[in-house]
């Protein structure tokens, strides 16, 4: 039996089932781990592989507790980019079938069928950890991993850029962005109480549309989730603009692994690189070093 | 990000090595003053 999701939403108890009414398909792009942060009670979640990662760095930054949830693990072969089918369309799109890995796309001329590897989101593409690291069950086989051997190009593209090519690049990048905090809000790392964004005492960034305040917005929160992001992809799918915000992280991402082998959200024992001192970690940005250097 | 690495610097100084942040210093400005006025992420406020 079917019921309004007004009764679902009003009742106060819990029942088994609403549960029947729950879709998955290749459009669960967003990143439940975000609805976890400082949960009391016992909860189910549903998570693909970066979800789980994500799961495992609140488990370690204290904001979930393991015993609380249990996890329905989604072996994940990808998820499709909205953005690149709607490119492939003039007209709007009016319907949506998948069969396997091929997608029907009808708009009110036309139908198409895409092979989904075709449209895959681009996160997806490079990802390496699509079977769930953590999981109580797992509602399919284990997918096989993708052995990438250049994960990062798109940061390597940026990292050869002169410094006004880099300038330039980002201020493209984000001349369409308006604020809205979509990429910040859907991210499960995001979970400070007050943003400093947000903050008025003291004010740390202006709240308009200054390029300025833009840039120290997005470089402040790239940093805030630097070491942490599993490149899950939940911050460009949550972009109303479709702002590649990745291009941020993922370097990032690329730094933590290269300067500390460390990947995010993969060992619930261990916290990320930035949050713990070594005697190893690398200093040699530390310039002037000892006496007479100069 | 597009600021220019000259303009980046770390070094440790303990409080006791007035000679040694003298000369950092020194030489932060000479390469700082190599790449010019800084023009990017600034932000003109106007009267
Ligand atoms: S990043 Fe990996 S686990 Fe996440 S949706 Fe893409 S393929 Fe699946
Ligand atoms: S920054 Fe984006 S890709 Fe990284 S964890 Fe947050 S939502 Fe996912
Ligand atoms: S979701 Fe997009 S438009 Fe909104 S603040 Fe983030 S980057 Fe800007």
């Amino acid at each position: 039996m079917k019921k309004s999701i007004s009764s679902l939403v009003s009742s106060k108890g819990r029942y088994p089932w609403p549960a029947e009414q729950f879709i998955w398909d290749n459009n669960c792009r967003i990143n439940l781990a975000n609805y976890l942060t400082d949960r009391k009670e016992k909860i189910g979640i549903i998570a693909k592989g970066c979800d789980s990662r994500n799961i495992v760095t609140h488990i370690v930054e204290n904001k979930i507790k393991r015993e609380q949830i249990h996890i329905i693990g989604v072996p994940c072969n990808g998820m499709i980019d909205k953005t690149k089918i709607s490119s492939l369309f003039d007209r709007e799109i009016t319907g949506y079938s998948e069969t396997g890995d091929t997608i029907t796309i009808k708009t009110i001329s036309d139908e198409k069928n895409i092979h989904k590897n075709e449209v895959l989101n681009s996160n997806c593409t490079t990802c390496t950890h699509r079977n769930p690291v953590i999981y109580d069950e797992l509602v399919a086989d284990l997918v096989e991993e993708q052995i990438i051997e250049d994960p990062f190009p798109d940061v390597r593209r940026i990292e050869e850029m002169t410094a006004d090519e880099k300038w330039n690049h980002f201020e493209e990048l984000l001349k369409n962005c308006i604020r809205c905090y979509a990429c910040r809000n859907a991210c499960p790392l995001c979970y400070c109480p007050t943003c400093f964004v947000d903050e008025s005492g003291p004010q740390w960034v202006g709240k308009g549309q200054d390029t300025t305040d833009v840039r120290t917005f997005h470089y402040l929160r790239a940093y805030h989730c630097a070491g942490r992001c599993t490149d899950c992809g939940a911050c460009v799918e949550a972009c109303p603009m479709d702002i590649n915000v990745r291009d941020f992280t993922r370097k990032l991402n690329k730094d933590s692994l290269e300067i500390y082998g460390w990947e995010a959200g993969l060992d619930e024992t261990k916290r990320p690189p930035l949050d713990v001192y070594s005697p190893e970690d690398p200093n040699d940005f530390i310039k002037y070093a000892g006496h007479g250097i100069l | 990000m597009g600021i220019e690495k000259e303009r980046l610097h770390f070094s440790w100084i303990s409080s006791a090595e007035a000679t040694k942040f003298v000369d950092v210093v020194k030489e932060v400005t000479r390469i700082v003053e190599t790449v010019g006025p800084n023009h990017k992420l600034v932000k003109k406020i106007s009267a």
